[in-house]
């Protein structure tokens, strides 16, 4: 706002150096200055849209951490698209997790041009963000929102390299049936749009693949008290019990369980995969399994290389999303290589046939621009830390046994219409 | 059979901490014939107290048993300070109002004691550290800790203590003195406000003992826990007959056992159609039939002009 100003009244020079002083606040310095002097080069916005502030800021600055890094590594490397060389800028908002903000922000990057966007963090903000994309024609890759329905609006221009929960329901239930040997299946949830979908996808899944489904039981997620809940299961004598829900219900729940003296496993899907959970339930927590799309970080096929560079960068631990962020505007860059245009309109199609090896792995997308193979980790509690204990490939797992293959691969598409 | 018993257990221990805050409800209510909304959310405090009490002492490795005397005892200051300054500021200036204003402004302690406590303990659950392994053992197969035994044992303890000490002691005396008319309980040499004061004291302490009742029972605690509790003894005081103490212990233990059952048994009975998320529906239902037969509860007084 105050730069805006000073540059319409001051002289090129002053303005010049303001910008290459601003720079610090907007990480690659003086693209813009530099534009008019060398007209060869190309500038290339591309846009971050993630939390920078509140309590989820440090996801948020982890995401825009990452495409700051590929950004500045591009540049490096030197990119050219359509026989022109281009530099890249890096245009970063903050959406404070908030569906409104998003929207805000998203009208924002769309009115500066950005060729491509990586964002939104909270499925809450990148489904409404992703209409604004859509209508103004720039593509979005989310590097982390896992809703369904974001990639359900019929929207071309909306992409995610993270596997989302329509894929981590069937994931664990092959994960119960073909690894775990369940047989006779307990499934509680929590009655909200996350715990219901991804007990009802559990469910349909380890129905084809021959559990027994012996007890559907609902709490809320407000609820702590299911001992009547858990010894109604107890009776129908369960091998495992699967929660759709969050950590403040798996918790107790899982405590309740031990003080009922019940033995079966208990599994879960990414909302109760936190250190919380595991205070929560106390000793009670070991064994209990749950997952998490995505690799473990250290087990990226780029990741430790990623890992170190990014503590060399910015000095701190990857917390999340960094990688994703990263593999996106790659992902981004190759399809306007190929198009030979930074032109939305025209390498808008070729994002879809994205076929690159990033950091996270392989990625690809299917055509409501899902992250194709979007492998998911189940971890375990051990000794009151969660382990990384199986990763699995929403297509490669039923491959292994051949006999499971063809129900298995009939779920997923009433899966993700949920 | 043995599902049975162990539902009939879990009814009884939610059941005795449910009449533990009713206990509160009708307490208040029989002297005043207020309805006190925010006493859920005294219970609430209570229940952070103790929790923030526990969380610290046992960091510093200080010794199970003291430590849930020390809980104890600091919830229940905590609260009896807090239902006396309740009492003073927010419903003593409405005792002559209307009946609706102090409705409103119970309310709006309730409210304010949530948004407090969310200042002070955030809005996230607050775990708690596991200070004692409580031992298992087995009746009529029913599977019981002696933690639920404790709080099933300390609650029945606490009931017949109250009783009895409304019964038998001099202030318990000036409490039903000031329950059937106040003013001639004045004019008798009865002082009213410090009876009505002592009464919500009394209350808080009870509810405050709840509330660490409800922390170690289910290892969280968070700003919001005393809406639920607080609505569910406030059915059971309903259930019982409200005013009166040996219906709130009723009602409490009553609702107790009907949502455990519920909950176990409503999915096989209705042939899966309803769930055992519809507990709360056949808890509620139940107090229905009882007002719509019995108005003034089970065991209230028929006709009286409070119930």
């Amino acid at each position: 706002m105050h730069m805006h100003t000073l540059r319409h009244i001051t002289a090129a020079l002053i303005a010049a150096t303001l910008i290459t002083a601003c720079g610090k606040e907007t990480p690659p310095p003086a693209p813009k200055a530099e534009a008019p002097k060398a007209p060869e080069v190309l500038t290339v916005k591309i846009g971050s849209a993630s939390p920078l502030t509140g309590p989820q800021a440090h996801i948020g600055i982890d995401i825009r951490n990452g495409v700051q890094l590929a950004v500045e590594d591009l540049n490096a490397k030197g990119v050219e698209i359509g026989g022109k060389k281009v530099k890249l800028e890096l245009v970063s908002e903050d959406d404070e997790a908030n569906p409104t903000k998003a929207t805000t922000v998203a009208q924002k990057l769309v009115d500066a041009k950005v060729a491509a966007v990586v964002g939104h963090f909270n499925s809450g903000a990148s489904i409404p963000a992703s209409k604004v994309y859509a209508d103004g024609g720039v593509p979005q890759i989310s590097p982390s929102s896992t809703n369904p329905d974001y990639t359900l609006k019929g929207f071309k221009t909306t992409f995610r390299v993270v596997a989302h929960d329509g894929q981590q329901g069937p994931t664990l239930a092959r994960f119960a049936v073909n690894t775990l040997k369940a047989k006779n299946i307990a499934i509680i949830d929590d009655s909200t749009a996350y715990g219901q979908g991804l007990a009802d996808n559990f469910e349909a899944t380890a129905k084809t693949l021959g559990a027994k489904i012996i007890a559907r039981e609902h709490t809320t997620d407000k609820d702590t008290d299911f001992k009547a809940i858990l010894t109604r299961i107890k009776g129908k004598k369960p091998d495992l019990i699967m929660f759709g829900g969050i950590d403040p219900q798996a918790g107790p729940m899982v405590k309740q369980m031990k003080e009922l003296g019940i033995k079966a496993r208990f599994i879960g899907g990414d909302g109760m995969q936190t250190p919380n959970f595991i205070k929560l339930a106390g000793d009670a927590s070991d064994g209990a399994m749950a997952s998490i799309p995505g690799l473990p970080k250290d087990q990226m096929p780029g990741g430790k290389a990623f890992l170190e560079k990014y503590k060399a960068k910015f000095n701190q631990e990857v917390e999340l999303f960094a990688p994703m962020g990263y593999d996106a505007v790659f992902v981004f860059v190759e399809a306007m290589k190929r198009a030979g245009s930074a032109d939305p309109a025209k390498f808008l199609a070729e994002i879809g046939k994205t076929d690159y090896q990033g950091v996270i792995g392989p990625i690809a997308f299917d055509d409501k621009g899902d992250l194709k193979n979007g492998p998911i980790t189940i971890y375990v509690v051990k000794g009151g830390k969660w382990e990384p204990l199986e990763i699995v490939k929403p297509d490669a797992a039923p491959a292994a046994t051949p006999a499971a293959s063809a129900p298995a691969a009939a779920t997923p598409a009433p899966e993700t219409k949920k | 059979m043995e599902i049975f018993a162990q539902q009939i257990v879990n009814g009884l221990v939610l059941g005795s901490i449910y009449a533990l805050v009713a206990l509160g409800y009708t307490m208040v209510y029989g002297i005043l014939g207020l309805i006190n909304f925010a006493h859920g959310d005294i219970t609430m405090i209570g229940a952070l107290v103790s929790l923030t009490v526990i969380q610290l002492l046992a960091a510093a490795g200080v010794p199970a048993p003291v430590i849930l005397v020390l809980a104890g005892g600091s919830a229940v200051l905590v609260c009896a300070i807090l239902g006396l300054s309740i009492e003073r500021i927010a419903y003593r200036p409405l005792r002559r109002a209307p009946r609706l204003a102090p409705l409103i402004t119970a309310i709006g302690v309730s409210i304010l004691l949530q948004y407090s406590a969310a200042l002070i303990w955030g809005k996230q659950y607050i775990s708690l550290p596991e200070i004692i392994e409580p031992a298992q053992f087995t009746i009529f197969g029913a599977q019981l800790t002696s933690l639920q035994a404790a709080i099933f044992l300390l609650a029945c303890t606490i009931m017949a203590g109250l009783l009895w000490f409304i019964k038998a002691s001099r202030m318990g005396r000036a409490m039903r003195a000031t329950e059937q008319n106040p003013d001639v309980a004045g004019l008798m040499g009865v002082n009213t406000n410090t009876v009505i004061a002592f009464t919500f004291v009394l209350g808080s302490a009870i509810g405050a003992i709840a509330g660490l009742m409800v922390v170690l029972y289910y290892g969280l605690g968070h700003y919001f826990m005393g809406f639920m509790l607080g609505l569910k003894a406030f059915t059971a005081a309903v259930l019982g007959g409200i005013g009166n103490v040996g219906g709130a212990v009723l009602g409490g233990l009553l609702l107790g056992i009907i949502e455990s059952l519920a909950a176990g048994y409503i999915g096989d009975l209705t042939g899966g159609v309803l769930g055992s998320n519809y507990r709360d529906i056949f808890a509620f239902l139940v107090l229905v039939l009882v007002l719509v037969l019995r108005p003034s509860g089970l065991l209230g007084q028929p006709g009286g002009e409070r119930a």
